[in-house]
């Protein structure tokens, strides 16, 4: 069992979850991105959890996991608003705070 | 503090109480004069208000003849117990050097003292200078009695009682530097009493007199719009008057002193709608002035002759102990004595005197005849030594202050003859009484002085009052020409104690003035084998025809008031019951004080047992703070001499009026007398009428001389001094406005306020271009910038 090994995955969703979140235009595809962020995330708690035999990692990741579901319900709230007021989810329409 | 201690232990001595406590005697009257300014006004029945005053003075009186029958119990019997006091004496001046050395160890205790008594007391007994240091160890030991065995000049060995001290630390401040009586860095200024004979003396003199004059007014200034306000001022002035006869250091004396004066003011120009009297009040307040500036001057040059001291004891005693030069007594006492002229009516400073007159007449009864008046005589018996030593001039026979009374004997009696006005003839009268006491102090007879004002204060507030009574009766008017004349039948009582108190000031055995004038005639050595301190012969004669003067225009006065025809216009009649009755004690006390000093050779065992009480009462031993003074022995032959002298110048007035009366009942003056014959005499009675010019002097030559010039020099001052500064002050400030506006106000806070906004706009402009709105360019930015923390993080740990 080699720590390396989960932390290139970790990596690998990470950039995916970033390419996802930089390039896609569809509202619910860039928060599901920042799912696999999280999920990258995750991995690299439960990974450095185990490897240092602490079980602070497993709470971590089992912490960070409620609040990611909260934060898509939030966010998966204002896709939908944003899709009933331009019914589009194009983020890149939402340019309304512009300076 | 061990000495309330000690004083507690003993047992309690009602005398002793008196004594140290006499300050209640002003503080009741200052209490008085408080409550009536305050609640005057809105007490029940605004014309009752007299009955504070009155039951104030009542107490006041009350203490003060306690006071001083203590006193005079406790002489006679030292006196009787003679013997015994002088072996006790040795002890006791033992027990007061002792009580020295303690008080030295415990310096707290010393503070306490009025004196620095112990450092004095310690160098002269290191100098061996006399004698008397032991025995007068501690000459105030806060109120310990102790006994001197008094050298009254005849070497009788009367024993004197010590004067009794008692002090409160006023304030304290730094010395001036140099030597201090005191010993120490610090120079502590004491508020205190004296209760010795002099000051109780005043004290009866005043609250009795008071008393007599709240009583007097309560009908005199009835219904007076400012009733209130009168009383008031009553107590006032009775409680600074005594403050002031009470101080036990000249700061104090000079406090009292203006506060007499501030009061004398105010009550002069009671009636200050009409601008007489308000005249009259700023020309008492303005002349007196001129005399403070000399009484300041006197007493700060004592107050560093002194060693720093204000103390009246301490400067005492050292002005007969050598500890003050002869220059340094010389100059206080010259500068003292323009004091005591302008207070005390003295010639060339004695005209706002009779302008004093606008005042009510109990006022001038009190203030201007009996109390404040003699303020400055007083004083010159409390610093005697000073003025006794520094107006000595050795080698020569003519003393300052004794040439000074002499001439005011002589001037104000002559001016007394040509007034029409009762009060001012009385006025002119107590000038010239001023001048036998200030003679008398002035060549040694302290006592004669001291008793004169004792005499003259009773004689002369009786003779005010019945000048008041008679205005009251004559419509207001004191003028004795036109509505005077003929009420003896009208006015019995008046006329009776009117009678009285003249022949009391003329000097007519057995009255009062009598047995006082005699004394100062005594005095002054001029007349052989009298064996006082001095040999003035010229005084003598001065003083003789000052009584001639005296009995002559008061003949005048009797004639014109109560003899011949009725002048007025209006029915009079002797005055009510509370007017009658002060008048009735002061004529009785007129007859019987004189008897308090008659020779002790006089009406053989009877003199020998009861004569000069007065002076064994209240002339303090001489030695330690009182310079040691013969005593002229009375002479029959002056006596008769003197009474003649009266009667003769009473007889020829007469005459002169009885005269005129058989050729016309209504006249008053003659027509065609010498005045009109005589060049001479008419330009004597124009010197006479018009007050030797003084008035033009001091109000044409000196006011009207002073105040052009320098109402010019204050102009031009003020043209081209105070605008010229204003002036400049206004022009730098308008130049340097426009500077300030051009380059400090546009230049710098404007031009910074205005960078700031430019900045603040194109900084905004630079950072709006980022805020574009669009979600990834914001994503990438966060992404990126994390990146580069996370390398950053890297790197550096």
């Amino acid at each position: 069992m080699y720590l390396t090994q989960y932390l290139l995955l970790a990596a690998v969703l990470f950039c995916i979850g970033v390419y996802g979140v930089l390039t896609r235009r569809n509202g619910v595809l860039v928060l599901m991105s920042i799912e696999l962020i999280l999920n990258a995330v995750n991995i690299n708690m439960v990974a450095f959890g185990t490897y240092n035999a602490d079980v602070g990692g497993q709470v971590f990741a089992l912490f960070i996991i409620a609040v990611a579901a909260a934060e898509v319900g939030v966010g998966l709230a204002i896709v939908l608003l944003i899709y009933r007021n331009r019914r589009s989810i194009d983020v890149s329409d939402a340019s309304l705070m512009r300076g | 503090m061990s000495i309330f201690a000690a004083a507690a232990a003993e047992t309690f001595q009602p005398s002793d109480w008196l004594f140290e406590n006499v300050w209640i005697v002003p503080a009741i009257m200052a209490a008085s004069f408080l409550y009536i300014l305050f609640f005057g006004k809105t007490f029940p029945g605004k014309d009752r208000v007299h009955y504070v005053g009155l039951a104030a003075i009542t107490v006041a009186l009350g203490f003060s003849l306690a006071t001083a029958f203590m006193w005079v119990t406790q002489y006679e019997d030292n006196q009787s117990h003679g013997s015994e006091a002088s072996s006790a004496f040795v002890g006791e001046g033992i027990v007061s050097t002792v009580e020295a050395d303690e008080k030295e160890e415990s310096s707290g205790a010393s503070g306490q003292g009025c004196l620095a008594e112990d450092n004095r007391v310690g160098s002269l007994q290191a100098a061996g200078e006399d004698e008397y240091a032991l025995g007068t160890g501690l000459l105030t030991d806060s109120g310990e009695l102790a006994v001197e065995a008094g050298e009254d000049g005849k070497g009788e060995g009367h024993i004197k009682a010590k004067s009794v001290v008692r002090c409160l630390e006023w304030f304290s401040t730094g010395s001036f530097g140099g030597d201090t009586a005191q010993g120490s860095d610090n120079l502590t200024f004491n508020i205190g009493t004296i209760a010795d004979g002099q000051s109780i003396m005043m004290l009866v003199v005043v609250t009795f007199i008071s008393f007599l004059v709240h009583l007097y007014s309560t009908e005199y200034v009835k219904g007076d719009r400012r009733y209130v306000h009168y009383y008031a001022f009553l107590s006032l002035f009775t409680a600074s008057m005594l403050f002031m006869v009470l101080s036990s250091s000249t700061l104090q004396l000079i406090v009292g002193w203006e506060l007499v004066g501030v009061c004398s003011f105010g009550l002069i120009g009671h009636w200050w709608e009409e601008k007489p009297n308000s005249d009259a009040a700023l020309k008492a307040f303005l002349t007196n002035r001129v005399g403070d500036i000399g009484l300041l001057v006197g007493m700060i040059v004592l107050f560093f002759g002194a060693g720093q001291t204000f103390d009246i004891e301490t400067i005492n005693y050292l002005a007969v102990h050598d500890g003050l030069s002869q220059t340094t007594m010389t100059v206080a006492a010259l500068c003292l004595m323009t004091a005591v002229m302008s207070k005390s009516g003295q010639f060339i400073l004695h005209t706002w005197l009779p302008d004093a007159m606008a005042g009510p007449t109990p006022v001038s009864a009190l203030i201007h005849a009996a109390t404040m008046v003699v303020a400055g005589v007083y004083m010159i018996g409390r610093l005697y030594p000073v003025f006794w030593f520094g107006l000595t001039i050795p080698g020569s026979s003519l003393n300052a202050l004794a040439f000074v009374g002499a001439l005011t004997v002589v001037g104000g009696g002559a001016l007394a003859f040509v007034q029409n006005d009762v009060k001012k003839v009385l006025a002119y009268s107590t000038v010239s009484q001023l001048g036998y006491m200030v003679l008398a102090l002035g060549v040694g007879a302290w006592t004669a002085g001291m008793f004169h004002l004792f005499t003259h204060a009773f004689f002369k507030a009786c003779l005010f009052l019945g000048a008041g009574a008679l205005s009251h009766a004559c419509h207001h008017s004191f003028d004795m020409k036109a509505e005077m004349g003929g009420l003896r039948k009208r006015m019995p009582v008046t006329f009776a104690t009117f009678m009285v108190g003249t022949l009391a000031l003329v000097g007519v055995f057995p009255f009062a003035g009598f047995w006082s004038k005699d004394e100062i005639l005594v005095g002054t050595g001029g007349f052989p084998s009298t064996n006082a301190n001095g040999n003035y012969t010229l005084l003598l004669i001065m003083g003789l025809i000052g009584a001639a003067m005296t009995a002559g225009y008061m003949t005048r006065v009797i004639w014109l008031v109560f003899f011949g025809e009725y002048r007025g216009h209006v029915d009079p009649h002797d005055p009510p019951a509370v007017m009658k009755y002060p008048l009735i004690a002061l004529a009785g006390l007129s007859v019987i004080t004189g008897f308090l000093n008659f020779p002790s050779d006089w009406f053989g065992g009877l003199g020998t047992r009861y004569g000069l009480k007065f002076e064994q009462w209240v002339e303090p031993g001489g030695g330690s703070t009182f310079p040691v003074i013969g005593h002229g022995d009375s002479n029959l032959a002056l006596a008769v001499i003197a009474s003649l002298v009266g009667i003769g110048s009473a007889a020829f007035v007469w005459n002169y009026y009885q005269k005129l009366y058989a050729k016309d009942p209504n006249a008053t003056e003659v027509t065609d007398g010498l005045r009109s014959r005589n060049k001479a005499a008419a330009g004597g009675y124009a010197l006479l009428e018009n007050k030797y010019y003084l008035d033009h002097l001091y109000e044409g030559a000196i006011a009207d001389g002073t105040k052009g010039p320098l109402a010019r020099a204050a102009y031009w001052f003020n043209q081209n001094v105070l605008d010229e500064i204003v002036n400049t002050a206004g022009r730098t400030s308008t130049v340097l406005g426009r500077f300030i506006y051009r380059f400090i106000d546009q230049g710098a806070i404007d031009g910074s306020v205005n960078l700031s906004g430019r900045g603040a706009s194109e900084s905004g402009g630079l950072l709006r271009k980022v805020q574009s709105g669009r979600i990834r360019q914001y994503a990438s930015l966060m992404f990126g910038a994390a990146t580069v923390l996370a390398a950053v993080f890297i790197v550096a740990i």
